[in-house]
């Protein structure tokens, strides 16, 4: 009797499925092993490394020039903030000051980096989430972003524009006019998106009290960006530790308070209007000037200098062959990127290759959030989690 | 540095205006708790964990701790040398976030970390072996990947370099 009562018992079993590595809302090659009860989510184990190029490595054995395009592939809709932070550390080893025109395209370029990686962060969560319409509208404005991209380096991604000893090359005629008309417009797209959003009940459903972090857990998780600015913390790096010229500029650090998916979605578009702040200051502040420093062991001569002066053609030929010999030293030089803090941990030994460069990916760090932030929603809110976390594999694999 | 009497760290240095301490890897736990909760200093934010191949030095290994302290917006450097054959203790009961972060060290370095909760490799495939970023291994690596059309499966074979790898580190003549 008491045998077959214990068959009788009904035995519950938990459910794991495997999500991904190519999942369309899996944001890349993200490969979770989900344990579900039912529809919840009891544990979230990301499998990652499927995009792996073991980049560290490979900047080991390059110049200090040709591994600055390797920032470009990393996170590769923030294409600019990365090449800036390992230039900037780059430049700290050299204890180099680089011309004020220089630091103001860059800050150009970071705001329109901004604003690309923003856009696609909405955009793309938008859809994840089920609107496709500001998908749309938002790649109609990525397009032209990246046009101004195409103008100055004439690739519309991976651009290596900005370069230790400053950017290299000076901005065509008429891009800050056209800068401007876009400025002038952008807000307008801005505020379609948010009209199709903000407000919308499916999309508060989805978001509101989702991947709910709490100050304590943003801190203990170091979190960074707007993962952190969500929960409260008003820290963002521009404004901390400034670097370039971002202590002139008068701009504001949109925080949350709940700490859930529509406040960090919130705060996004909050930054984009911001960003487009800080250009409208910036596009006041571009004086003219060289676009990079003048000593040609850090970059290279220019070409008019070339024609009429050996020097330049010497220097020009043992940059581009030899590279930059960096002294002896190690820095970690941060900033802030689009999603968070972007951290390059750069030593160098006296030679003109780097001898260890260390990428803090700010997306390694979130995305090891992602079992404690799951737990206990549907297996629907994962893909609204992962979403809100803004990843981008080029970044967490490396 | 006025923490000298409170915790036991072998040096402190600033180098290109950062706060670099150089900790005993027996003292590493005690000194990072001690940092993040100490109210002088709050160093309560783990940024990242990097770790360094210096691959002649007696103390081959270096394992470097970032971390923030947002009450006083500073930035401290934790490092601690190891030799070879040396395992570190894992701080993830100080700092979870720390769980990744020493898990792409395992990987890469092979640096053991005791109490690690999830010790797995992390960043390399399935299987692989070796440990990518030491020095001694070749940027090419050992095995690459193709498939066989007569196994009608991915295989893994000893790799062959079509051209010779070919390396720039020729002496500067001038």
């Amino acid at each position: 009797m008491l045998l077959k009562k214990k068959n009788l018992l009904k035995e519950l079993k938990h459910f794991t499925i495997n999500f991904g590595p190519q999942h369309p809302a899996a944001h890349g090659v993200l490969r979770l092993i989900l344990e579900l009860d039912g529809e919840v989510v009891l544990r979230a184990d990301p499998h990652i490394g499927l995009l792996h190029r073991g980049t560290e490595k490979l900047i080991e054995s390059k110049t200090y020039l040709q591994a600055l395009p390797y920032f470009d592939r990393l996170d590769y809709v923030s294409m600019m903030a990365q090449e800036h932070t390992y230039s900037l550390a780059v430049e700290k080893l050299l204890a180099l000051k680089i011309p004020r025109r220089a630091q103001v395209i860059r800050v150009i370029f970071l705001e329109i980096t901004r604003l690309l990686n923003h856009l696609l962060a909405v955009g793309c969560h938008a859809m994840d989430v089920g609107a496709m319409t500001p998908f749309l509208w938002a790649f109609e404005e990525r397009e032209k972003l990246m046009e101004f991209y195409e103008r100055v380096s004439g690739a519309r991604m991976h651009a290596a524009y900005i370069r230790p000893g400053g950017v290299s090359q000076d901005l065509p005629l008429g891009f800050l006019d056209d800068l401007y008309i876009f400025c002038s417009q952008f807000s307008l797209r801005l505020d379609e998106i948010e009209e199709m959003l903000t407000h919308n009940i499916i999309w508060k459903e989805r978001l509101v009290d989702i991947g709910v972090v709490s100050a304590k857990k943003a801190l203990d998780w170091g979190f960074s960006g707007v993962m952190l600015r969500g929960s409260g913390f008003p820290w963002d790096l521009r404004k901390v530790t400034p670097y370039e010229i971002y202590g002139e500029i008068d701009f504001n650090i949109p925080v949350g308070s709940s700490g859930d998916c529509y406040d960090r979605y919130l705060i996004r578009v909050e930054e984009m209007r911001q960003s487009l702040n800080i250009i409208n200051q910036t596009l006041k502040l571009c004086v003219e000037g060289p676009i990079k420093t003048t000593n040609y062991k850090i970059t290279s001569s220019p070409r008019i200098e070339m024609k009429n002066s050996m020097e330049a053609v010497i220097s020009h030929f043992k940059y581009y062959s030899e590279g930059t010999v960096l002294p002896y030293g190690e820095t970690y030089m941060f900033t802030e990127a689009p999603k968070g803090e972007f951290g390059v941990y750069l030593i160098s030994n006296n030679s003109e290759k780097p001898y260890r460069c260390k990428i803090k990916a700010p997306g390694f760090g979130h995305l090891q959030a992602l079992n404690t932030m799951s737990q206990g929603h549907m297996i629907a809110d994962v893909v609204t989690i992962i979403g809100t976390q803004d990843i981008v594999f080029g970044e967490v694999d490396r | 540095m006025k923490f000298k009497n409170l915790f036991p760290f072998l040096s402190y240095l600033k180098s290109n205006n950062e706060n670099i301490l150089v900790v005993d890897s027996k003292h590493l736990l005690f000194s990072i708790n001690f940092l993040k909760l100490h109210l002088g200093s709050q160093y309560n934010l783990l940024t990242c964990i990097s770790g360094v191949d210096f691959l002649n030095n007696l103390y081959r290994f270096s394992v470097v701790y970032e971390l923030i302290s947002m009450v006083y917006n500073s930035r401290l450097r934790v490092k601690v040398y190891l030799q070879e054959t040396d395992y570190i203790k894992s701080i993830v009961n100080v700092f979870v976030n720390a769980n990744w972060w020493e898990r792409e060290i395992w990987d890469l370095y092979g640096i053991y970390f005791q109490n690690h909760p999830d010790l797995r490799r992390i960043l390399t495939d399935y299987g692989f072996e070796g440990y990518p970023l030491r020095k001694d291994f070749p940027t090419s690596g050992y095995v690459e990947l193709s498939y066989d059309e007569s196994k009608k499966r991915v295989i893994l074979k000893p790799v062959s370099l079509s051209q010779e790898y070919r390396v720039f580190s020729f002496e500067t003549s001038w």
